[in-house]
């Protein structure tokens, strides 16, 4: 698995205006950087990961730290229980590979040694979602979401920047419990204000739309800050929530944006079965029915482009979120 | 009648004694759940009652002293097993251990760590708990804690991949605070391992993969001691022990038949059971 340096990032930036001045930058990255200093604060952490050290970085760990970062070969089940045994002695692990290996190959190791045990088990990703890229359908999680969401006491997070990502990981560190995070290879524009502190359950409102509530996770909210713009000189309000935590779902941040609107669009880099938008389809087809439409790979799998390519063959852009709304808006 | 085993027993005989006080704690509670495995928690015993009575170090009424040696049943079936030996080593009443598999009860089919005193780790789906002996392993040296870590798997869970997994990482990272054992009793639910599924050479494998092999009579006492203090003496590598036992031991009728691998004993079989026993 090639590492690859390309600037390319997953879209250009139309709507300066919406972003700080800080320039694109991937959240496994921020996760490499974050971890390295945790490292030095606390001597509780350990970092374990699949000979994908390099791709997830958590290589910067392992090269100040090497005693207390194990790599365990290309063995993501191996990886996952001795992080369970690991977590058993009052260390804090954090276990990084692909998603799709940590979710899938690992599945019933993290169901058995981290939900059902209830260890203090990190399970940190990177590589989600289609822009992935180059490496094609087999490396690009779609459905990693879905499957560490169905599990009883597990929390799952995607953050939608590295200012998000670090954050992430600081309040992970001192939460006790399993924790699926989320993050990309990609570099994606960062979108967080620089002071944002995120909370575990907690969605971060950027706008209340009269019309319709876009709620997005990961590189989703920027593509949605960027919908909203374009409905906005059309005369449409929508607004924009990161939900980074889809489990436990802000369910209070749901019930108000569907209160306040006439449509709910929710966006994500995952399969539209299982993921964002079947949280909040299962909540607000309970405790409040309104239209809502989901933006998301449409229960397919993915191939090999660059991150820019794939997110138009996939519609998963500004462009598109802003048709649906039309669109919904119009019945 | 909460008993309390306190200190390490040397004893062969004494711990014979415990090994036919386990096993007919497992015949009972198996009748009385009317469900359960019975084979590979008879097979087992004999090294499990060893490492508890022997070997480890505990404290009942501090599960999670840190310096405790740590046993992880990776062969969750045999649940009866570990459930007995805990409540005959004073982690709860062995009253409680009539509650297997009954709804409210904390004795669930197999292990449940969240529900269990003394449990480290939920088990029942096969091949994981190495994995996670070796983390264990890996925070105690991190630790400088000298506390050791226990094993036990089946042979026919040694047919998941995982096994090899942590095999390969016991042996990598040099792990001599681990001790597996192998209860080698060659059945598995669909019949003979060797049948459904050849594990043979498993000496040679365990050595293949850097790790220091010793096999015994799973049922000599004698054997089982010395191993275990074989295994505690050698340093730079983890030991496995195949300890060759019978499934069902102790109780002539169920011994080596292939069908009480998931079968409870009924009342009857029970009563001539605990006779035999004795």
């Amino acid at each position: 698995m090639g590492e690859r340096t390309q600037e390319s990032g997953v879209r250009s930036q139309k709507s300066e205006e919406k972003t700080n001045a800080l320039p694109s930058k991937a959240t496994r990255d921020a996760y490499g950087e974050t971890l390295l200093e945790l490292g030095k604060k606390r001597n509780d952490i350990v970092v374990l990961d699949a000979d994908l050290s390099g791709s997830t970085k958590t290589v910067k760990f392992a090269k100040a730290f090497p005693e207390r970062f194990f790599n365990l070969g290309v063995s993501e089940q191996d990886m996952v229980g001795t992080a369970a045994g690991l977590a058993i002695t009052g260390k804090v692990p954090f276990a990084s590979t692909f998603a799709i290996f940590e979710t899938g190959r690992a599945w019933d190791q993290i169901r058995l040694v981290v939900c059902y045990s209830n260890t203090n088990v990190k399970l940190v990703a990177t590589h989600g979602g289609i822009t992935v890229g180059e490496d094609g359908a087999s490396h690009q999680a779609l459905e990693d979401i879905a499957l560490m969401r169905a599990l009883p006491n597990m929390t799952v997070i995607v953050p939608a920047d590295a200012i998000e990502t670090a954050s992430v990981i600081n309040v992970i560190a001192n939460f006790t419990g399993p924790v699926y995070v989320r993050l990309g290879r990609a570099k994606v524009p960062q979108i967080m204000p620089v002071d944002y502190k995120f909370e575990i359950g907690r969605a971060h409102v950027f706008s209340q739309g009269k019309d319709v509530n876009i709620i997005a996770a990961g590189i989703m909210v920027d593509t949605a800050l960027k919908a909203s713009a374009m409905l906005k000189n059309e005369g449409i309000d929508a607004g924009v929530i990161n939900m980074s935590t889809i489990k436990p779902l802000d369910e209070k941040a749901v019930l108000n944006a569907a209160k306040n609107s006439r449509l709910i669009i929710t966006a994500e880099e995952h399969s539209i079965i299982g993921g964002l938008g079947g949280a909040v389809c299962e909540f607000l087809s309970e405790n409040y029915p309104i239209p809502v439409k989901r933006i998301g790979i449409k229960d397919t799998f993915g191939c090999s482009g660059s991150p820019d390519e794939l997110l138009k063959l996939y519609e998963l852009t500004p462009e598109a979120i802003a048709e649906t709304a039309r669109e919904g808006l119009r019945k | 009648m909460t008993q309390k085993t306190a200190g390490k027993i040397r004893d062969i005989k004494t711990l014979e004694g415990i090994a036919k006080e386990i096993r007919k704690y497992i015949l009972r509670m198996l009748t009385e759940a009317g469900s359960g495995h019975t084979g590979g928690s008879l097979s087992a015993a004999d090294v499990a009652v060893a490492i508890y009575f022997s070997k480890m170090n505990f404290n009942p009424d501090n599960p999670k002293l840190k310096e405790r040696d740590r046993f992880i049943l990776s062969k969750g079936h045999a649940a009866p097993l570990l459930y007995s030996v805990l409540a005959k080593a004073g982690y709860f009443d062995i009253e409680t251990l009539l509650t297997l598999r009954k709804i409210d009860s904390s004795l669930q089919g197999h292990p449940c760590c969240e529900t269990v005193p003394g449990v480290e780790i939920s088990t029942g789906s096969l091949g994981q708990g190495l994995s996670v002996a070796n983390g264990i392993a890996l925070g105690l040296r991190l630790d400088k804690n000298p506390a050791r870590v226990f094993c036990i798997t089946g042979d026919g869970e040694i047919q998941e991949g995982q096994i090899w997994e942590a095999a390969m990482t016991a042996a990598h990272y040099k792990l001599d605070n681990i001790c597996a054992v192998v209860d080698n009793n060659g059945l598995q639910i669909d019949g003979p391992v060797e049948e459904v599924m050849r594990i043979a050479p498993v000496h040679d494998k365990w050595t293949a993969f850097g790790w220091n092999v010793i096999e015994i009579d799973g049922h000599n006492m004698k054997e089982i001691l010395a191993a275990l203090d074989k295994a505690e003496a050698v340093k730079g590598k983890p030991t496995v022990i195949i300890a060759h036992t019978v499934k069902g031991k102790g109780v002539s009728f169920f011994e080596g038949k292939v069908e009480y691998h998931g079968l409870a004993p009924s009342r009857e079989e029970l009563e001539k059971a605990l006779k035999e026993i004795g």
